[in-house]
């Protein structure tokens, strides 16, 4: 495979480009989903192809096919560089790249039972048996299950001399019971919304016990029907871990990219509130607010061994101490801005140009737990597992929804609440962390579905959270 | 043997009598222009192809997805999808393939359109840019081009194929900004000087904007609003698998909108895009979910059609099963009244150009949190007065369409953005009677 990806860089440099690199993608996945213990998907998918970049003044040209023969490839690379070239009808100041370390050399996601090498047939049961657990609770009318897996191998090669091979192999999934009422829905969802996912084999899912924990959320559902709705107001808030990962994902992960940063993803995704003159000084929370990006933690759905530009994993402070001190970056953007190349560049398949993507960006532990933190709250929310999420353009106003909530009062936890939903301005809201989870409740929660550019291109990222509790947070916003 | 069509039928020969099975084969050319801080910073092509099998043993049912189309990988890709059916248990609503079925003649295709070069759309570009001095352009100007070959065991087979064109695009200072947009079948019909036109009128009428107060205000939605809403009210709402779920808010017959909304959806309309059949070799037909302000029908796939005990309408989308069938090709009716017109009549309200970051809070009551976006506007007596700076909403889809809250419809019905993807409804701008503003964008 190094031979086409070698052939399609030839292909660029041959037609004019200052620097090419290229990648064989083959990916395999299999997708399950079981509703109400039938089964309604099983998709096995492989797909192949050679994707490349073309630099040539302040452009990418980048060309992709499914094709896979040296004519092809080098094919591929010539067509690259022919459409940087035409990008100069409206070039911009020269593009130049960070120099990072050339590399020759493999990595591969450590994994202990390879998910194609569970029989099909124990992961159906599986489901199904899931599904069936919540469907013997009375008033679920759906439930569903699924499983998602990814075998994704890469050959990357640069005109710099990067030759590295990556088989990164990951899994998930989760499951859901909806309760039907007569003019709403209610919906729980176990270990989260949109399923749990990690780097690693079918351990990962085994980890999580799903069948024992299927009861549970089925009455969880159920109870909502009638519980009564969040209140309004002003009120101390306490997120669960993978409520706070998204919280992290949207209102930092996104804002931190050096792409938005200096406007590349302006008409689509946004920009960012943080400003670059900032860097170091800016407060972005409160002194609990320690974030770092780091593509090494084992399990991580962000981890691997080197980005798609060949830039090796690592480990980048983004918020030490409440102060805003690092970025997203790959070798254009970190060049542009001055700052050194975070290894944080990827593609959405052979045939998507690689792009600033989050890695693993979480909060480090803190010294509390969710029990002292309810304990200390006199008149709180408690709330859990997504349920909608919507952000601004600079990453500033965001409205989270979440599954199920709990009244606090008095250091107890009181009844159960529906529709619960918070509001607040990023650094304003990460201002008012004041209680952190700590080690042993910090869990590396993976986003199997992130959107970014054009054409789309979906991301996997991790983002390690343990509960924290936030200082006078408005909830409560009806429509 | 390269044409989609030869290689799904290749497929299903190759399953011969060992299982039911269909296949959908896809092929073309993708390509996409990104300019950021008015230059062409990312420039993107891929040739594509898609080939999709499902195969049915004894109502076990599976899927398999490559990308290669020699023989050899045909025959792993069958092997392996009619390994995974034998190893799935049986589903009961299984319906079957798609029976023979005349597919109507259409060709939403234009070659220039298939055959444009990086230069055609960096023209695009640099016109779009053109059209303001001083500002930082960004967006995007794309073509694509695509065959689609399917063919079953039952004897269906149908080929169509499609392009389609779109310029996008902001032009703004620092978080004052403006948007354009235009989706056409063919890139002749791209005008980026006209787009980037009025992203630069919207840019100007956008500067120092003011904070509001949040709640009720009456408003003017341009049409990619309306784009966004009738993607949620097709996702959650005439999707048949939601309907049978008891998850859609749809009551077919009852008078559930305004009647002064009428909404279809129509492969065959004029300057329209796609083919004609869906991902289930379905012949696509006009069909009027909302007629007048009554809710007509939902969209349906095979399955969800059988358990309903109607008829697919040919919206299966590929490979959304789990997630059921969605309009793709909706139209807004409009209405005889300008923009201008409908701003005239506003004591005071708000015109909103776009919308942003739309979620569904719950899917039956199509409670929508989301954000203004590209230009937001003070109306007071009749006329624009000033900007205001980008809001939250917190609102019922549904409920900002009842009965008596549509106050007009716009004569400029388009294809719109939805924030979802181009080229999937055509919409006017609409004049409502009340949306929810819940907070600004900063506090």
């Amino acid at each position: 495979m190094f031979d086409y990806a070698t052939a399609a860089v030839e292909g660029a440099l041959a037609a004019g480009a200052t620097y090419a690199d290229a990648r064989v993608v083959a990916t395999k996945t299999e997708a399950i989903e079981v509703l109400n213990r039938q089964l309604q998907t099983v998709d096995r998918a492989e797909t192949i192809g050679v994707g490349v970049r073309a630099l040539i003044g302040s452009s990418w040209g980048f060309y992709a096919t499914a094709d896979l023969s040296d004519a092809a490839a080098r094919l591929a690379g010539e067509r690259a560089a022919a459409v940087a070239t035409a990008s100069a009808m409206v070039s911009g100041p020269p593009m130049e790249l960070a120099d990072v370390p050339v590399a020759e050399t493999s990595w591969e996601t450590p994994y202990t039972e390879h998910w194609a090498d569970v029989a099909l047939s124990e992961k159906v049961d599986m489901l199904v048996g899931v599904t069936a657990t919540m469907q013997g609770v009375p008033g679920i009318a759906l439930a569903r299950a699924s499983l998602g897996f990814f075998d994704t191998e890469k050959w990357f090669v640069s005109s710099q001399g990067h030759r590295i091979h990556q088989h990164i192999v990951e899994s998930g999934g989760g499951y859901d019971g909806t309760a039907l009422g007569e003019a709403e829905t209610q919906r729980r969802s176990y270990p989260q919304s949109f399923g749990q996912f990690h780097t690693g084999g079918y351990e990962t899912i085994r980890q999580w016990d799903y069948p024992g924990n299927a009861q549970r959320i089925a009455e969880e559902a159920a109870a909502l029907l009638g519980a009564d709705p969040c209140p309004e107001g002003d009120k101390t808030l306490i997120l669960e871990g993978s409520q706070l990962a998204l919280q992290i994902h949207e209102s930092v992960g996104h804002a931190i990219e050096l792409d938005r940063i200096l406007g590349w993803e302006a008409a689509f995704a946004g920009t960012s509130h943080l400003e670059l003159p900032k860097l170091g000084t800016h407060r972005y929370g409160s002194d609990l607010m320690q974030i770092t990006a780091d593509a090494t933690i084992p399990g991580a759905l962000g981890t691997f061994g080197y980005d798609d530009e060949g830039t090796p994993a690592q480990s980048v402070d983004i918020v030490r101490d409440g102060v805003w001190v690092g970025v997203l970056s790959g070798r254009d953007s970190a060049a542009a801005a001055g700052l050194p190349p975070g290894g944080m560049v990827r593609g959405d398949g052979y045939n998507r140009l690689p792009m600033v993507r989050m890695t693993n960006v979480g909060l480090l532990a803190g010294d509390s737990s969710l029990e002292e933190m309810i304990a200390e709250t006199k008149d709180g929310v408690y709330m859990a597992t997504n349920r909608s999420w919507s952000i601004d353009d600079r990453r500033l106003n965001f409205q989270f929804g979440t599954e199920i909530g709990w009244e606090i009062k008095d250091g107890k936890l009181g009844k159960m609440i529906k529709n619960p939903t918070y509001t607040g301005i990023t650094p304003q809201f990460w201002g008012q962390l004041d209680m952190l989870g700590g080690e042993a409740e910090r869990i590396h929660w993976g986003t199997p579905n992130c959107g970014k550019g054009q054409p789309i291109q979906i991301g996997h990222t991790g983002h390690s959270a343990s509960p924290g509790r936030f200082a006078s947070v408005r909830v409560g916003v009806k429509g | 043997m390269t044409e989609p069509a030869a290689i799904a039928q290749r497929i299903v020969d190759m399953v011969g009598d060992r299982a039911e099975a269909q296949a959908s084969v896809v092929t073309g050319e993708a390509a996409l222009t990104r300019f950021a801080n008015s230059f062409i910073h990312q420039n993107v092509a891929d040739t594509a192809r898609n080939i999709t099998v499902k195969v049915a043993i004894d109502g076990k049912v599976a899927a398999g997805t490559d990308t290669r189309a020699d023989d050899a990988a045909l025959a792993d890709l069958v092997d392996r999808t009619l390994e995974a059916a034998r190893l799935s248990p049986a589903d009961p609503e299984w319906p079957g393939f798609a029976p023979p079925a005349e597919v109507p003649a259409l060709d939403n295709y234009d070659e220039a359109t298939a055959a444009a070069s990086p230069e055609e759309r960096a023209a695009v570009v640099k016109d779009f840019i053109a059209a303001a001095d001083g500002t930082d352009a960004a967006g995007y100007c794309d073509t694509e081009a695509f065959t689609v070959g399917y063919a079953n065991s039952l004897g269906q087979a149908a080929t169509g194929r499609q392009t389609r064109a779109t310029v996008d695009g902001i032009h703004r200072v620092g978080t004052v900004a403006g948007s354009g947009h235009q989706t056409a079948q063919r890139i002749a019909d791209l005008d980026g000087a006209a787009v980037g036109g009025l992203a630069a009128e919207r840019f100007h009428l956008a500067a120092d904007p003011y904070d509001v107060k949040p709640g009720e205000y009456e408003v003017v939605l341009g049409p990619e609003c309306v784009a966004s809403i009738m993607v949620f009210l097709g996702a959650y709402g005439f999707n048949g698998k939601a309907l049978n779920e008891g998850q859609s808010f749809l009551r077919v017959g009852e008078q559930q909108f305004d009647q002064a909304i009428s909404v279809w959806d129509d492969p065959a309309a004029p300057g329209a895009l796609g083919v004609a059949f869906d991902a289930e070799g379905t012949p696509k037909r006009r069909t009027a979910f909302i007629e007048d302000g009554v809710s007509m029908a939902a969209a349906y796939d095979r399955k969800t059609a059988a358990k309903a005990g109607a008829e697919s309408t040919g919206h299966a989308l590929p490979g959304a099963e789990a997630f059921g069938a969605v309009p793709s090709n909706v139209i807004v009716g409009g209405g005889s009244t300008s923009v201008d017109e409908m701003i005239a009549s506003v004591d005071r309200g708000l015109y909103v150009a776009t919308f942003h970051y739309c979620r569904v809070l719950d899917p039956k009551s199509q409670v929508v949190t989301g954000l203004t976006r590209n230009g937001t506007f003070m109306i007071e007596n009749g006329a624009i007065t000033g900007a205001v700076t980008n809001m939250r909403f917190t609102q019922s889809f549904v409920a900002a369409l009842a009965e008596g809250q549509v106050l007009g419809l716009g004569d400029d019905t388009r294809f719109a953005d939805s924030e979802f993807g181009a080229g999937f409804v055509q919409a006017p701008s609409m004049h409502l009677a009340s949306w929810n503003f819940t907070g600004g964008a900063e506090g």
